[in-house]
């Protein structure tokens, strides 16, 4: 029997995605307790009790200083960027996207610019942004924003070209005006394919908000991590990165789930 | 699927082994050394550039790798992780990292101290008093947050009373721009940069606490205590670039422009950096200044405002958890755990002509 025929059976099915991340886990112990016999503060490779001691300061013991849960407040404040950068992407390409896809003359006036503006890399312009947007929240929104709503308002605005033109005829020959036919066939066709594309950012979303959170913060994921960083702490930096990595994968089953839920025709479609 | 298993093991055991590998016990000939861009130590790539660092290698039948990294606490990290076995770093640092890392390290030569280039800088404010209230741009843990600290007490105020915004060095003078910023600490030659603006007035600098910052190079202690060789090369490498360097000749000029250039900025900058540094261009300055009373006070100062930002071990109970030692052999701290050592073996091996 070829490979490519073959099926991994229940059991098989469930166990096999387990073991890369036994191999992965197996592998750290290891290499973590042949640095430690050499070295016993050795701060590269933490063990697992010092990772979960780290765990246990970070996040559910009050901080000395201020009182505060550091894990859950970073948590709060990356998570309000995020979501807001992301939100007010999403906003601006829902509109506009879907206005650029459906009428000509905007096309032509916007679509050349707009991939200009969409190849600067966002981190290079930072002085910019600062001058522009100061340097608290709004900055690092910003830089959110400015790296996620180009790709996600022209990947809008091809999708709604992709739309057969027989759709749209047919719809102005039952008298449909340019606005109807924007929210009635457009938007309810849109809405899940602009979903797709924000799973899609949402690595980008999360690198711009780290990147901005290292520059200037007062608290938030990424600047826990630059700042321990100074020294060496790698017992909390790594269970950080594991946080961001869960979190990161739930906003994406999260998105997925209310695609699937509120717009259960497009996951039909597509066979699923 | 078992060939392909064999394969994914094998490759994790291979890379298992490249990060455990432990340290090996064979004589060690080549060494390297890792620094960064800042006033004191861009005689390092100097020397190396101009057959130094391989004249004194070659005299102890050794090579010397003399490696540049881009971001001083990734050099730092790298060194307390192995990759490198000698660094240019701040007492502070020294402390904070390696020590607190387990990794004993020994200063062998005190290059300089900052003496004003480090410095607390208010907009539109022009005294010290008046930071009270304000947020300020650091960063954070470094020793510009020292500097902070000592600034305050000075004026009866401790870090509750200002609001501390970490920010990046190299985005420290963008940051200075935006109307968010009130007050910023941070070291040369951002801080030439800031002042040239009409806004920026300096209300304490590192002058006012001399000898506090220090800047060294240190060695892993276990491999110097292998091959002594290797620290006696780095001093008679240190004070040959020093005499090259200093004086009015055109060749230390002309020295001292290689160097501007290569931190990026001419020899008029690099003088006026020079300035605010405290360099001890003869051994036996390093010494005096090595084997003074001042320097465990200031070891002590340091290692308290440590143990109050929890750098010394999120766990340590006393500020005494690690042990200072110090040339004449007295320790401050731990003596069963000293990590840090201050050395003057090798700069009086130099003043004494005994190299």
């Amino acid at each position: 029997m070829r490979i490519l025929n073959r099926q991994p059976d229940s059991v098989t099915r469930l166990l096999l995605p387990m073991l890369p991340f036994v191999l992965i886990l197996a592998a750290y112990g290891f290499a973590s307790s042949a640095r430690l016999a050499v070295n016993p503060d050795d701060k590269l490779l933490p063990n697992l009790a010092s990772l979960a001691d780290a765990v246990h300061r970070f996040a559910f013991m009050a901080d000395r200083r201020t009182g505060d849960y550091l894990m859950l407040n970073d948590t709060l404040a990356s998570l309000t960027r995020l979501l807001s950068g992301l939100a007010i992407s999403t906003l601006i390409a829902g509109v506009f996207g879907i206005a650029i896809g459906m009428i000509p003359y905007l096309r032509s006036l916007l679509a050349s610019v707009l991939a200009a503006i969409s190849l600067i890399p966002p981190l290079a312009i930072l002085p910019i942004i600062f001058i522009v947007a100061g340097l608290g929240e709004a900055s690092k929104i910003t830089l959110i924003v400015i790296g996620t709503a180009p790709f996600l308002l022209r990947d809008l605005a091809m999708r709604v070209q992709e739309l057969p033109s027989e759709e749209i005829i047919k719809a102005q020959t039952l008298g449909g005006s340019t606005w109807q036919i924007a929210l009635r066939v457009v938007v309810p066709q849109m809405l899940p394919r602009l979903l797709d594309a924000v799973r899609l950012s949402l690595g980008s979303a999360w690198l711009f908000l780290i990147s901005a959170e290292a520059i200037a913060a007062e608290s938030g994921l990424g600047y826990r991590i630059f700042l321990v960083r100074r020294y060496f702490a790698m017992d909390v930096i790594l269970p950080y990165v594991a946080w961001i990595t869960f979190l990161a994968f739930m906003l994406d089953y999260l998105l997925r789930v209310v695609q699937r839920s509120a717009l259960p025709w497009f996951a039909l479609g597509r066979g699923r | 699927m078992l060939k392909k298993l064999v394969t994914s093991v094998t490759i994790l055991a291979l890379i298992v082994g490249c990060v455990s590998a432990p340290a090996q016990a064979a004589p060690k000939k080549s060494f390297k050394l890792a620094w960064t861009i800042y006033v004191g130590w861009m005689p390092w790539p100097w020397a190396a550039d101009h057959g130094i660092v391989k004249k004194w290698a070659d005299k102890y039948g050794i090579s010397i790798d003399v490696v540049q990294v881009n971001d001083y606490a990734e050099s730092i990290n790298q060194y307390t992780a192995g990759a490198f076995d000698a660094l240019t770093i701040t007492n502070m640092d020294t402390l904070a990292v390696p020590a607190v890392g387990g990794v004993d390290s020994t200063s062998i030569i005190v290059g300089d101290f900052s003496n004003g280039n480090d410095a607390v800088i208010l907009k539109d404010k022009t005294k010290l008093a008046d930071i009270k209230g304000l947020p300020i741009n650091l960063v954070q843990y470094s020793v510009s947050q020292y500097l902070l600290d000592r600034a305050l007490s000075t004026v009866k105020l401790t870090e509750r009373d200002v609001r501390v915004i970490n920010t990046s060095d190299s985005d420290m003078a963008a940051a200075y721009q935006t109307s968010d910023v009130k007050a910023v600490v941070t070291w040369n030659p951002i801080v030439q940069d800031l002042l040239k603006e009409p806004s920026a007035h300096k209300v304490f600098d590192s002058s006012q606490i001399p000898g506090e910052i220090m800047d060294l190079l240190i060695v892993n202690t276990a491999t110097l205590k292998e091959n002594p060789n290797f620290a006696k090369a780095l001093v008679g490498i240190w004070y040959e670039t020093m005499q090259a360097m200093s004086g009015d000749s055109e060749a230390a000029k002309s020295a001292r422009t290689d160097m501007a250039k290569a931190s990026g900025t001419d020899l008029a900058g690099f003088d006026d950096q020079l300035r605010t540094t405290k360099l001890f261009t003869t051994p036996a300055e390093a010494v005096t200044f090595t084997d003074s009373d001042a320097l465990p006070k200031t070891m002590r100062l340091v290692r308290d405002f440590l143990f109050q930002h929890q750098l010394l071990g999120e766990n340590a109970k006393s500020p005494d958890v690690v042990g200072v030692e110090f040339p004449n052999e007295t320790v401050l701290g731990n003596p069963k755990n000293v990590k840090f050592r201050f050395d003057d073996t090798f700069m009086k091996q130099v003043r004494d002509s005994k190299l």
